[in-house]
């Protein structure tokens, strides 16, 4: 299966066989009795830590355990929006290593991820915008991210449905803009670290759900218990996203997250209108266009935690309100499907990629709103933990103990977005 | 959007409150004896339960007053509220209360 390379030869030469040589992209593997590494979850994240674990550190015997469906869950509900544009050192390394890998994804994994840099601009409408915005400009800049500012009539020039008059509630003071940023194709994401992860010999088995860890009288990880039966490994990498806080309990480890609903939803598709990707943090919008021309839009997260993977219809409201007063030519567009997703909320908005107090037990999680765009980054730097017992300097940082130790990386405080 | 039951005022939507986390968290007396493990504990570390959650809201946008729910995080209904200080509803209390669940639409 892994000499099925896609290429326009092969596309051309399998058309000719009226396309019915084409071979399923992965195995539907059976569960072995024991592997050198499970990973718990299979999303992005999860695939790309197997991916990388058998590319990067020679480990091959390895199974991503997903109890859905590959890239059901996050990976298929966000709104795929990429940028590294993040205020604090430890992040910004940590997301601009994610966009750095996603800018060669597709040729590495010889899988078209979509991966389209088409300009994230976030929209100022207040002083304290201003300030906050023009604050993470510098700080990028210091970093060697790229993002600038931009005054009103350039955003209008970047993006032309923005409205910029003065007559609206919040009107447009000035954005910054990262060009770098952009969107991918979710599903793509996680189907290409599959087959990618699938050719080197990762068992990737669905509908597989972990209920319980099991430990050794020294407290390491010796099996999983799942839906499959029991499978015996003495190291386990937790990517679990909204249900971390389950499956890490079956440890006994306690974590800082909170589960919540967040929403998204899209329009009946129309022919391309929108070049880029808009956000605003004060007034609540998130959009851009997908290829299959819906656009694609963001809410926010429900108040209350919840696993229901549905939230309230005066969420998404909100934010359409604020979408048809940016954009007025969206008025009358329909919206054509929304959904919910279960994020995983630290106290400080940033991640946890890090070894556990137990032994052998490794988990990425905490990503809360934000998580698709550091699938690569993330998946990298978790193999790296997993391979090597010990944390790559760029995830070094995203530790649990920070919360102990007062070493917070607080995004939550510091953004510029909500993310 | 959910109907909350106040204890106070009766149902009411959602939008009329605010959330406020994990109930029944009790602040230590002496934070200055705690380490630092025990005080990241308090602040940081919550249960966020699968299932039958013990939860705070405040009718913000009517009487103002906190009060504490039961709720099953895995379908939103709520299964009782109840004052501040008053103990945490056992299963039996709610078990018998049949009908329609106090978080869904007539």
């Amino acid at each position: 299966m892994s000499t099925q390379k896609f290429s326009a030869l092969a596309l051309l030469t399998r058309a000719l066989r009226r396309h019915q040589s084409w071979q399923p992209q992965w195995r539907k593997a059976q569960p072995k009795p024991a592997y050198d590494a499970v990973i718990v979850g299979g999303g992005g994240h999860g695939l790309g830590a197997a991916y990388y674990l058998a590319k990067q550190h020679g480990i091959t015997n390895i199974a991503v355990l997903e109890k859905g469906w590959v890239g059901g869950g996050n990976t298929g509900r966000n709104t795929t929006i990429i940028r590294s544009n993040y205020l604090f050192n430890e992040s910004a390394a940590l997301y601009d290593h994610s966009v750095k890998l996603w800018e060669s994804l597709s040729q590495v994994l010889n899988y078209n991820v979509m991966f389209s840099p088409r300009g994230v601009m976030v929209l100022a409408h207040t002083v304290h915008d201003i300030q906050v915005a023009k604050r993470h400009v510098h700080a990028n800049r210091c970093n060697g991210i790229d993002n600038e500012w931009l005054e009103p009539e350039q955003a209008k020039e970047f993006c032309p449905p923005l409205n910029i008059g003065a007559n609206i509630r919040y009107p447009v003071l000035g954005a910054a803009l990262q060009r770098r940023g952009g969107t991918a194709r979710h599903d793509a994401v996680a189907w290409g670290y599959a087959r990618a992860a699938d050719a080197l010999g990762v068992d990737i088995i669905e509908n597989c759900e972990v209920t319980g860890i099991r430990r050794d009288a020294a407290g390491a990880v010796e099996a999983l218990d799942t839906t499959r039966g029991l499978i015996r490994t003495p190291k386990v990498g937790v990517s679990a996203a909204g249900h971390t806080s389950v499956v890490m309990g079956f440890a006994g480890v306690k974590l800082p997250l909170e589960s919540f609903p967040l929403q998204a939803l899209v329009s009946e598709p129309v022919k391309p209108v929108f070049p880029c990707v808009v956000m605003s943090n004060t007034i609540h919008a998130y959009i851009s266009q997908s290829d299959k021309g819906e656009l694609v839009i963001g809410a926010g997260t429900d108040a209350y935690t919840s696993y229901t993977q549905r939230g309230a219809l005066h969420v998404n409201t909100h934010t359409l309100d604020a979408i048809c007063e940016l954009f007025p030519a969206f008025r009358r567009m329909r919206m054509l499907r929304n959904w919910g997703g279960i994020v995983d909320v630290t106290p400080d908005r940033s991640p946890i990629i890090a070894k556990t107090p137990v032994k052998g037990l490794y988990v990425n999680c905490g990503w809360g709103t934000g998580g698709f765009k550091a699938t690569p980054g993330a998946a990298h730097v978790f193999a790296w933990t997993i391979a090597r017992d010990e944390a790559h300097p760029i995830n070094a940082p995203f530790t649990i103990e920070r919360f102990r130790d007062g070493y917070l990386i607080d995004e939550a405080a510091a953004a510029a977005v909500a993310h | 959007m959910l109907i909350i039951v106040c204890p106070y005022c009766g149902k009411r939507p959602e939008i009329e409150f605010s959330y406020g986390g994990q109930a029944h968290l009790v602040r230590p007396a002496q934070p200055a004896t705690l380490d630092d493990q025990a005080w990241a504990e308090f602040l940081y570390m919550r249960s966020n339960t699968k299932g039958v959650y013990a939860e705070r809201w405040r009718h913000a946008h009517g009487c103002g007053r906190f009060f504490n729910a039961l709720r099953d995080t895995t379908s939103d209904h709520f299964l009782a509220t109840y004052k501040v200080g008053e103990p945490r509803p056992q299963p039996a209390a709610f078990a018998e209360a049949a009908g329609p669940p106090a978080g869904t639409l007539p």
